[in-house]
């Protein structure tokens, strides 16, 4: 789960790490109004789940209050498109109003999970304000790492190290060492599966600064965090993906045109992957699970077919804990409320496999039957060409 | 022979009173498996399907000798409940579980350093030894007894790699599941290691997908030390960057873990790797009949 940039630094902000002064607001006239309580030149910074806002105008520079409002105006209410956004891009609702500095320089600082140790660990970089994946991809040696191996975080030597690392002044240690222990904290206590400040500068008034934030959280975890959970904006989500994970569901929404349910996540890849070697596109990702009901089911099959542009349906199922004859059920009732206008092909195997395809075939229901998953992927890419 | 379980295996249930725990513990029991055992807190002194129930890990493995057990607990409690199986001394602990927090896992593993067990998962589907064993998840009417070791991140497309294995009448000594979550136990690498000594298998199939980086340190692994031919798959070619799909483990961050990278360091490590998911029973039937077997 992502939080805003401002909710970011607000968790941040309590663990020590220092932020710049400033507030959200979500009108130009309260943007004028903090830009007054500011009284200096302040930065705006549109809120979006998404990077890359500087590049794409959603970051502004303002010398008054007057000025502060007259871009917010710009900003708010209106669509931001970053390379992150996608070409649809998000509507800005709020902007965050922060004192300007005199930047001496700037670093990247962030902990994630090294999934080879299985340990957190933090990444640091002496080019701040980068895309630390470019940097990452393109010269990683240009990173240095320090894995946290200990409950109370970094030892003292190895925030020494990233400190001489980054080139920081000696006198700055006493500035960084509470900042980057924050950090780590907050990662740990929060179940966060990223906690990066990018840049961290250094001003020109001697301070050491979060200008920037980025957490997400382990959506594992949540359940333990009512306080994170209460920061999540559901305007930033695919509207199908909020409906599929209320009722248990995994469901991303792809570019394709070919809808697919599947049990199992990895069955599920592998079925977008063979739609894509047929010559398909998969409109979505879906695993509706081991144990799911024929509601459940109905309920998964009406997502997909929610979708505008889908031209197609593959139901792909390997039956174990899921039983074939629950899926064929789910799909009848969802037909029954919501007219298949398209294309369906259904592969049904495993458990109670032939139950399954007997009550499809007693159904009124047009369906292309496929025994196996090659047959299956080949009929629906064909059936939607020819659609 | 096979690797990890057998049917001299005594498994105990961790969860075996709740609805899943129950569900699976009797189906692996009538496939054969010796399930002696169950845990429950507050549930000792009774018993399900005959198989008697214990307050604690410990106590279970003293009255009963399990050495193997099987954990089916909400993910909330999944991380104490293998650790509990860790200081019991249980040989080998199989998390079914599936959304534990990280920081959990994380904390587990630090636990499990040190301690004698050996430990699968979690969200995984569990290990089979057909004919012979089956703990876990899967569906036991799909394996056969064999040559073919598999070793998966994915469930259900491993129940579609062993179909097609078996319909092409390719038996498996062992499947594991080691699950798709970032932080696990066994991973590739420990498994393979199983397999190269183990007398039964002659083949090893290994299932990956996007995120991480234990593919391209296993491809290391068998370039070094394989002696059996590995036939490889990775799920996930598809998949846009940035977004989970469905394991908590699948995702491409950073352009990091993509399907090309895996797929190319296995092919150098001289693993065949299967074309398209459909075909990957016919691939290791190739990769046999070109080794002579």
């Amino acid at each position: 789960m992502n939080v805003h940039e401002y909710q970011a630094k607000e968790i941040l902000a309590r663990y020590g790490v220092s932020v710049p002064k400033g507030r959200v607001a979500s009108t130009p006239e309260e943007v004028w109004t903090v830009a007054r309580e500011l009284g200096a030149p302040c930065v705006i910074k549109a809120q979006i789940h998404a990077g890359g806002r500087g590049k794409a105008g959603g970051i502004k520079l303002a010398q008054t209050p007057e000025e502060a409002k007259a871009l917010a105006q710009e900003i708010i209410g209106k669509k931001l498109v970053t390379h992150q956004t996608g070409p649809t891009g998000r509507v800005v609702k709020r902007v965050l109003v922060e004192q300007q500095f005199d930047i001496e320089h700037e670093w990247y600082l962030g902990v994630a999970l090294d999934t080879s140790a299985s340990l957190p660990s933090v990444m640091a970089c002496a080019e701040g304000g980068v895309e630390i994946e470019e940097v990452a991809r393109k010269s990683p040696e240009k990173i240095m790492r320090e894995v946290i191996d200990t409950p109370d975080g970094l030892l003292p030597f190895q925030v020494r190290r990233l400190a001489y690392g980054l080139g920081l002044p000696y006198e700055k240690g006493a500035l960084f060492f509470p900042l980057i222990q924050g950090l780590v904290r907050g990662f740990i206590d929060c179940d966060c599966m990223l906690a990066e400040i990018n840049p961290l500068v250094f001003t020109s008034q001697g301070e050491l600064v979060a200008l920037d934030a980025k957490m997400n959280f382990d959506s594992n975890a949540l359940f333990r965090h009512p306080e994170i959970v209460a920061l999540r904006d559901t305007d930033e989500e695919d509207q199908k993906e909020i409906q599929a994970s209320k009722i248990g569901l995994s469901y991303i929404a792809l570019e394709g045109n070919i809808g697919c349910m599947v049990n199992g996540a990895g069955l599920a890849m592998a079925t977008m992957d063979i739609i894509k070697l047929c010559g398909g596109e998969p409109a979505n990702f879906l695993d509706v699970g081991g144990g799911a009901s024929k509601d459940k089911v109905a309920q998964a099959f009406k997502i997909v077919l929610s979708d505008q542009r889908v031209q197609g349906v593959l139901v792909n199922i390997f039956g174990g804990i899921m039983r074939c004859d629950v899926i064929a059920e789910g799909i009848v009732e969802a037909a029954r409320e919501m007219k298949i206008t398209v294309p369906l092909v259904v592969r049904l195997q495993g458990t109670n496999g032939e139950l399954g395809k007997k009550l499809l075939s007693e159904s009124n229901l047009r369906v292309i039957s496929a025994d196996t998953m090659a047959e299956a992927a080949e009929k629906i890419v064909k059936a939607v060409n020819q659609f | 022979m096979a690797i990890l379980v057998n049917r001299k295996t005594r498994v105990l249930t961790q969860g075996i009173t709740g609805a899943v725990g129950q569900f699976h513990t009797r189906i692996c029991k009538e496939y054969g498996t010796q399930m002696v055992a169950g845990v429950t807190p507050g549930k000792a002194n009774s018993t399900f399907e005959g198989i008697p129930v214990f307050h604690t890990v410990a106590r279970a493995v003293e009255a009963t000798d399990a050495n193997a057990s099987v954990i089916y607990v909400p993910p909330s409690v999944a991380a104490d409940a293998i650790m509990e199986a860790a200081e019991a001394g249980v040989e080998l602990i199989l998390c079914i579980t599936e959304g534990i927090p990280i920081r959990d896992m994380v904390r587990v593993k630090r636990y499990l350093q040190g301690k004698s067990s050996s430990f699968i998962g979690p969200n995984c589907p569990g290990i089979i030894t057909p004919g012979e064993c089956k703990i876990g998840i899967m569906p036991g009417q799909i394996y056969r007894p064999g040559p073919v070791g598999v070793v998966s991140r994915s469930g259900t497309l491993t129940y579609e790699a062993v179909d097609q294995l078996s319909r092409l009448e390719l038996g498996q000594s062992t499947c594991v599941g080691i699950g798709g979550d970032p932080v696990r136990g066994m991973g590739f690498i420990e498994i393979l290691k199983l397999f190269n000594e183990d007398p039964a298998t002659r083949a090893v199939v290994m299932i990956g997908e996007i995120g991480g980086s234990a593919e391209e340190e296993a491809a290391v692994w068998i370039k070094a030390n394989m002696r059996k031919p590995v036939t490889g798959f990775i799920v996930g070619q598809t998949a846009p960057s940035g977004k989970r799909m469905g394991h908590a483990g699948a995702i491409i961050s950073g352009g990091k873990g993509t399907a090309k990278d895996k797929v190319d360091a296995l092919k150098k490590a001289g693993v065949r790797m299967a074309s398209s998911p459909a075909v990957i029973g016919q691939t290791v039937k190739e990769v046999l009949r070109e080794s002579g077997h």
